[in-house]
């Protein structure tokens, strides 16, 4: 491309609100005693990484915003207000105050478009940003000082297959992409999702006991840690393919297309991802890992 | 008079997308379904009901079941997927001291189950819809219990008779709404609203069916459907078509009700319609129902660990002195 933008890191940053919870930082009513550690120690490490990659605006796709009609694209400058999580409102109540790249959604928005895509800008200044941007927006970067730009996850899995949810979120990432490098921007990209996503349906009264934490069943555990093994050896395509299985059998919040189209608009990396933990949240499996093409050392 | 039936004085069935309250102009369908919306309202400002009770399949739960209790929930919804329809200010009258109620009565019956009372919370497009088009002045108190993603038809019904011992305890009663489509399938690009039609031949001749069968009051033999149902008209994103063991449960798992159809309309593909089910005391009858009736909610059962499992939560049956169906 001419313009000098690019992707400088790809980020699989998953969104419990218990991690925002356990930081207990001021935007968040909520406060707690400390837990999940592992989790939040791996999401610093994942900051220190990023720090220097000097980087304009975070893209992100979240599982929580779910549209069955196309993509949509938050396309408003500013959204301030409290974001309530149905399942956990004990835990996360985050008055957020955040400004969104409208340019570069409006140019995802069209590259998307022009690809035969359903997108859709949303322009309504009432609407409440899903939890699952800013959970993972503010571990990303808890300064919230980069303007975002963020996609919803088309339900197209539900509605057809894994199969078909995939095509759509590929092209979706190569449409990212090519705005992203139209753009002149440096970007990077969360996928929003856990891996193994079988929740408990109950909760213990001290939400940040870790004595009651643990994978809901070793099947989820075996899963996740063989989607972590393709990572760690830059086999990411492979990932694409064993999708569908990986997403039936752990009821996984692959679903939403945010890890495919990821790695979609990373074209697919074959060079290891840095995993700097992995951990459970009542029960789901999360992983914390980044693809940084400035560190691709391979000749 | 109407008669009542476990607490409740009448059953609705209504859709939940925003439409009907938003852009009932936009096509002659949706402003049929904003019609019914308004005669089933009259219906039940007839019947003076104490509460208004939602079960909404919008409102998705995964630890156990959570029940609305601010006492006057307010802010300014938007749809995730219509934000371009306009935003939904809303301000709402709960029943607190019923919410508590339904969950004590829940917790006694085995299940897993919450207040929520918390200022922002985010209720569901669909019970915004319900209520601000069936109690738009707020005359009756609310109550809204939520959905759980994982639990099948032996916990919804437990769900559903425990709305009826909450009423029982608190002497109240009360008018049972499920919002819910009947065919859910939406188209996946948008159109314009003329063009509004249900998604399939095969998904409309399902509605009918199931129409036809709440016009002549059968609700358990609907309930009984519900697997059939799930199967052939709607999109899966949960483990099965609820709604319908939760209403037949809470009011009375039979067919004896007087059934009226106010209006059955394409919403987006999905069929929307608006149906009042009133206890009478003879209806159709009874056929030979397949599925078990359930009292108490014993926990999933682990059909992996067959050996003896440390939480009785996790029991494939009942413990050597412990009579069937009941909690431990
Ligand atoms: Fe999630």
């Amino acid at each position: 491309m001419s313009n000098s933008g690019q992707i400088v890191a790809g980020l699989l940053a998953p969104h419990p609100p218990h991690l925002v919870y356990g930081e207990s930082p001021p935007q968040n009513e909520p406060k707690a005693e400390c837990g999940w550690e592992n989790l939040r120690w791996g999401y610093e490490r994942m900051r220190a990484d990023i720090e220097a990659l000097d980087y304009d605006v975070i893209v992100i796709l979240s599982p929580h915003w779910q549209t069955y009609i196309g993509t949509h694209l938050l396309g408003v400058p500013q959204f301030k207000s409290l974001s309530v999580d149905p399942i956990f409102p004990d835990l996360f109540r985050f008055h957020y105050d955040l400004s969104v790249d409208t340019e570069l959604a409006q140019a995802i928005h069209d590259e998307g478009a022009r690809s035969g895509l359903v997108m859709k800008m949303m322009t309504n200044p009432d609407f409440r940003v899903d939890y699952g941007t800013i959970v993972s927006c503010h571990l990303t970067r808890p300064q919230w000082d980069r303007p975002i730009v963020a996609l919803s996850s088309c339900r197209a899995n539900s509605y057809y297959s894994t199969e078909v949810m995939q095509e759509q979120a590929m092209e979706l990432g190569r449409a990212t992409r090519r705005a992203i490098e139209a753009s002149g921007k440096r970007a990077i990209l969360l996928a929003s999702n856990s891996l193994s996503h079988r929740h408990f349906t109950s909760s213990s009264d001290i939400p940040e006991d870790m004595s009651q934490e643990h994978v809901t069943n070793h099947n989820q555990y075996l899963w996740d840690m063989e989607m972590i093994r393709k990572m760690k050896a830059g086999r990411t395509r492979e990932m694409i393919d064993v999708m569908p299985e990986f997403t039936d059998h752990t009821v996984s919040e692959t679903d939403a297309g945010s890890f495919t189209w990821m790695l979609s608009a990373l074209d697919f990396p074959s060079y290891p991802a840095e995993v700097y933990t992995y951990g459970t949240v009542i029960g789901t499996g999360n992983a914390v890992a980044s693809w940084i093409p400035s560190k691709d050392m391979r000749p | 008079m109407s008669t009542t039936n476990n607490g409740f004085v009448k059953g609705l069935l209504v859709p939940g997308l925003p439409q009907p309250l938003l852009a009932p102009e936009q096509n002659a369908g949706w402003s049929e379904l904003r019609r019914a919306f308004a005669a089933a309202r009259e219906e039940i400002v007839a019947c003076k009901p104490d509460l208004l009770l939602i079960y909404s399949v919008m409102w998705p739960s995964i630890i156990g079941h959570q029940i609305q209790s601010h006492p006057t929930p307010t802010w300014v919804h938007v749809d995730e997927l219509f934000h371009e329809l306009g935003s939904m200010p809303y301000q709402f009258r709960i029943d607190t001291e019923f919410s508590e109620g339904y969950r004590d009565a829940a917790r006694d019956r085995g299940l897993t189950a919450s207040c929520v009372a918390y200022h922002g919370f985010p209720i569901d497009t669909g019970s915004i819809v319900a209520l601000k088009l069936l109690n738009p002045d707020n005359a009756i108190p609310a109550s809204i219990v939520s959905s759980n993603i994982y639990a099948d038809r032996a916990e919804t019904a437990v769900l559903g008779k425990a709305a009826a011992d909450a009423l029982a305890t608190q002497g109240k009663r009360a008018v049972a709404i499920v919002v819910s489509t009947l065919s859910n399938r939406l188209f996946t690009d948008f159109i314009e609203p003329e063009a509004d039609r249900i998604h399939s031949q095969k998904d409309d001749e399902w509605n009918r069916k199931m129409l036809e069968f709440l016009a002549e009051g059968r609700l358990e033999d609907v309930a009984q459907l519900s697997r059939n149902i799930h199967e052939q008209v709607r999109v899966k994103k949960v483990v099965n078509f609820k709604p319908m063991w939760w209403l037949s449960a809470a009011m009375g798992a039979h067919n004896n009700y007087q059934g009226k159809v106010y209006a059955y309309e394409a919403l987006y593909g999905t069929g929307g319609a608006v149906v009042s089910l009133n206890p009478v005391e003879q209806g159709v009858g009874d056929k030979e129902f397949d599925e078990d009736d359930v009292d108490f909610w014993q926990g999933d059962r682990s059909v992996l660990n067959t050996e003896e499992s440390t939480t009785s939560s996790m029991r494939l049956s009942p413990g050597p002195n412990e009579p069937e169906g009941k909690p431990s």
